[in-house]
């Protein structure tokens, strides 16, 4: 096949004729995510038509986003009412975690996708007994990168980053950190013995994420959580459904 | 690296419309890329080749429209192009949190025949 034209011919010819033949240039002007943001809309309004509040927890791999989820299962019981989506790569040890927590959860298996799209979700909910549920978390796959682009049709963007991660994490990925309604710092309860210079951590999130809350916890020993408590009790009396 | 899934995406939409003009061939494809829209202009360029591979697209020329961030300061009524990701005001330093342009992930425009 030529490569210029694309026609079939395999020796070099000259092009002349199919210029005449009336290349023209076609307006599309759409947004390549379209398909994905009508789906995630068509979530919201099925989590809005169950009176669910949805959240999409995003971090780096190993940051803590299960152990978060683990607290809020023993702290919440009997109060909230929740269940989890999770993405990751490969196995479903992370929803395995949460079903000892007897929250229900559905394990996404992306293969070798590095993202949850709404699509994937829209799958997974159809799983979860919605109408028994309060809060539904989406636990994304562990990136810092390409989560960022998809909407799920979550009410709640929270990025997690742990204390162990370096403070100029924001400032290397401020895309992610520019999406965040909540910015939540895990780990604080080894933040001497890491190191963590607290001051700047914070100002480097405040530079990224002027938009978000900031909240300092320690998923594992529960230190701080019931800030987070408050902020999604805050929000469902603002947005009653 | 999800460039692979947005290029799988953008030609599906470039095919549909080409079929839609019952065009045989697309020439060139023109996106436009904005600084916040979490996408890098050159994994997309790569992807491209990629998933165009023996379609009516493969070989087509691959252009990036480049767009700037654009903000709104309301301490100081000022929309501004900030210098960097950080989108400071140039008047008050303060982070914008109100980012108006800059997100966009778009297929432009095609050229076929």
């Amino acid at each position: 096949m030529c490569k210029d034209c694309g026609c079939g011919k395999d020796q070099p010819h000259a092009h002349e004729a199919a210029h005449e033949t009336g290349q023209r240039t076609v307006a599309v002007r759409k947004a390549v995510l379209s398909k994905n943001d009508q789906l995630a809309e068509r979530n919201r309004a099925g989590f809005a038509a169950k009176g669910l509040l949805v959240v999409n927890v995003l971090s780096s791999p190993g940051s803590g986003k299960t152990t978060f989820l683990e607290r809020m299962a023993t702290d919440l019981r009997g109060r909230v009412r929740f269940g989890v989506i999770v993405g990751d790569l490969a196995t479903d040890l992370d929803a395995e975690r949460l079903r000892k927590c007897d929250v229900p959860a559905v394990q996404i298996c992306t293969g070798s996708t590095c993202h949850l799209d709404a699509e994937m979700v829209a799958a997974a909910m159809a799983k979860l007994p919605l109408d028994d549920l309060d809060v539904l978390v989406i636990e994304n796959v562990g990136n810092l990168v390409c989560p960022a682009s998809y909407d799920l049709g979550e009410h709640v963007r929270v990025v997690l980053i742990s204390v162990t991660e370096g403070e100029d994490k924001p400032l290397k990925y401020p895309v992610i950190f520019k999406t965040a309604h909540v910015v939540v710092v895990n780990k604080m309860d080894i933040a001497m013995s890491a190191g963590f210079d607290r001051e700047t951590a914070l100002s480097n999130i405040r530079r990224v994420a002027s938009q978000g809350r900031i909240l300092e916890v320690s998923a594992r020993t529960g230190q701080g959580m019931d800030g987070w408590y408050e902020y999604l009790e805050g929000y469902r009396q603002r947005n009653p459904t | 690296m999800h460039e692979v899934s947005l290029m799988q995406e953008t030609l599906a939409i470039a095919l549909a419309r080409a079929a839609e003009e019952r065009a045989q061939r697309i020439h060139r494809i023109t996106m436009r890329v904005g600084p916040l829209s979490g996408a890098v202009p050159e994994a997309l360029e790569f992807a491209f080749d990629v998933v165009a591979h023996g379609t009516i697209a493969e070989g087509a020329r691959f252009e990036i429209e480049p767009t700037s961030i654009i903000c709104y300061c309301p301490k100081c009524a000022l929309e501004f192009t900030p210098a960097d990701l950080f989108c400071e005001c140039p008047r008050c330093k303060e982070p914008s949190a109100d980012v108006r342009c800059g997100r966009e992930l778009e297929l432009v425009s095609l050229e076929v025949s």
